[in-house]
């Protein structure tokens, strides 16, 4: 179980999270939801670890993950991987070395820098490779690829790390709705059969309906919205989305990704049965 | 509403003309100033035309006494004649460029490893990073031949001193260099190695290297041009090679010496500066295309 403790993060006078509070069980699969800005980015990466908090305390099973460093936080940082929205991949390097970087702190350094990993290592990237149906260009350059195959392939670095929690910044925010709907598949399928905690952002609500087990919706920085994505309804949407002061109807299409499935009654009503 | 309009649009117009007023006070004073720094400086060095035009036929008339004799119809045995000390001063020339090569080596070396920590966006410590880059500025900013003068005394004449001074002074020029393209990289890619528990070792090794390599060849071919120059330069204080004869050869007025020793100077740089220009455009043309 994960579990932040009032956790803020301020860059100048502006509060960009701000005392934020809340638990995640294992196996969950939480989405975030929010406007540009409200938060999202900066709370995940306080997560890892890779933004360092104000403030607030973030503890996971009996370790506060807030006071780790050196090697504890490198390992804190492999057991919850991270996927980014513009997938940070090393472009000059071949698909497979990507994929391996995830392996980077089980061996010693020395053994890294040389690029000397085990045939079992190989062996593991290549097979989860072909669970992302990445395997066939293992030995492409990564920029090389499409935006979706990119981050089919930083979903394989992250699960060669073999982890616990899955922390994705925006994983789909750069991609085709074809290319996105798989990479919400592959997300849901690490969640619902290795039983991975997967906490996602993301910035369209349908999404969020059709894949979370609970969305988190933030605005300015607060949590104001916790719970079944069917409790999301029009008042609390407009609650998470709506500018300061602004009262204006949000129209869950504008915020969409999906496929256009047959008319959009079709669609509102196919998103409603699978959330 | 339109009077409402025009009133903004007035209000508009005033700020707009205000801040043009305020550029163009700006430009002329850097103006001025860019101006009276000029002449100050033609008067401090000494700059007038009428010396440079009284100087400019010295110039000729020096190159002239060094020209050789070379008639048709002893071509060869002119040739011989002017080239007496072909050999030893061949002997001399491979010492300039061993010299040159080998403060490379130390030089991209040093500066590699100095890069790194030098870099703000890598150095992950202030105090770290103050320290290498100061360290980079001394031993840049001092001239090569400062160093040579304090090393010929420490170390004796020859190509020793030439060396260990060239290779300071690549340490830190190349430390710059290499620096300056790590700070340029695309953090992301940091960020990914650092998120998947890489530490800064890997980082380096996985995120910076890949992107700055390209850069670090080009740079280095480009200090090897500059590296033989300064070879030649410091053998001038008698820190060994091809300089320290040239040296001779002028103040004690061989002539013909200076400009057969100058040419093959030339000429080997030439060769050196075709061969680096071939290679740099492969290794910047091979990048491109992938």
């Amino acid at each position: 179980m994960l579990k932040l403790e009032g956790l803020t993060k301020t860059f100048g006078a502006l509060a960009a999270v701000n005392d934020v509070s809340f638990e995640v069980p294992a196996g969950q699969m939480l989405g975030i939801i929010g406007r540009s800005g409200a938060g999202k980015s900066t709370l995940l990466r306080m997560i890892n670890r890779l933004t360092e908090p104000a403030a607030g305390r973030i503890i996971c099973g009996d370790r506060d993950v807030s006071a780790l460093r050196g090697r504890a936080l490198r390992l804190w940082r492999r057991e919850c991987a991270m996927i980014f929205q513009q997938f940070n991949l090393v472009p000059r390097l071949d698909v497979l070395t990507n994929v391996l970087m995830g392996r980077l702190s089980y061996q010693p350094t020395l053994r890294s820098l040389l690029k000397l990993f085990t045939p079992e290592e190989r062996a593991l990237a290549v097979v989860t490779l072909e669970r992302v149906e990445m395997a066939a260009s293992f030995l492409q350059r990564a920029d090389q690829l499409s935006g979706g195959q990119q981050q089919r392939v930083a979903i394989a670095r992250a699960l060669v790390q073999e982890p616990r929690i899955i922390l994705a910044d925006e994983p789909i925010a750069s991609l085709d709705p074809r290319s996105a709907a798989r990479v919400m598949d592959i997300l849901r399928s690490i969640n619902r059969d290795d039983g991975m905690t997967v906490i996602c952002n993301l910035h369209t609500i349908d999404t969020a309906r059709s894949y979370c087990d609970r969305v988190i919706g933030m605005r300015a920085g607060r949590v104001v919205f916790d719970g079944l994505p069917s409790a999301l309804d029009r008042e609390r949407i407009n609650n998470i989305y709506a500018a300061e002061g602004a009262d204006e109807d949000i129209d869950e299409n504008i915020t969409s990704t999906a496929l256009p499935v047959g008319t959009d009654r079709d669609r509102i009503g196919h998103a409603v049965t699978a959330a | 509403m339109s009077s409402q309009a025009s009133a903004a649009i007035a209000r508009f117009e005033e700020e707009f003309a205000r801040l043009r007023r305020r550029q163009r006070i700006q430009l002329l004073v850097f103006a001025a100033i860019l101006l009276a720094l000029f002449f100050g400086a033609a008067e401090v060095s000494n700059f007038r035309l009428d010396r440079l035009l009284a100087g400019l036929p010295r110039i000729g008339e020096y190159i002239g006494k060094t020209l050789p004799e070379i008639r048709i119809n002893s071509f060869f045995g002119d040739i011989a004649y002017w080239y007496y000390g072909f050999f030893r001063w061949l002997g001399l020339l491979l010492d300039t460029l061993l010299i040159a090569l080998m403060a490379l080596l130390f030089g991209s070396v040093g500066g590699f490893l100095l890069s790194f920590p030098a870099s703000r966006n890598l150095s992950g410590n202030v105090v770290v990073y103050f320290i290498c880059r100061r360290l980079a500025e001394i031993a840049r900013t001092v001239p090569e031949i400062v160093y040579a003068l304090i090393f010929v005394v420490a170390f004796g004449i020859g190509p020793l001193a030439g060396f260990l001074a060239l290779s300071v002074h690549a340490v830190g020029a190349m430390g710059k260099l290499y620096a300056e393209a790590n700070e340029n990289i695309d953090e992301r890619q940091l960020e990914g190695i650092r998120a998947a528990g890489g530490n800064w070792f890997e980082m380096i090794r996985f995120a910076v290297l890949p992107q700055v390599l390209p850069n670090f060849m080009t740079y280095t071919l480009w200090r090897l041009e500059l590296n033989i120059r300064s070879a030649a330069i410091v053998g001038f204080v008698g820190a060994g090679g091809i300089g320290q004869e040239l040296y001779t050869a002028i103040s004690f007025n061989y002539y013909e010496d200076v400009s057969a020793i100058v040419l093959m100077v030339v000429l080997t740089i030439m060769i050196i500066d075709l061969v680096c220009e071939r290679l740099r455009h492969k290794i910047i043309g091979k990048d491109n295309l992938q």
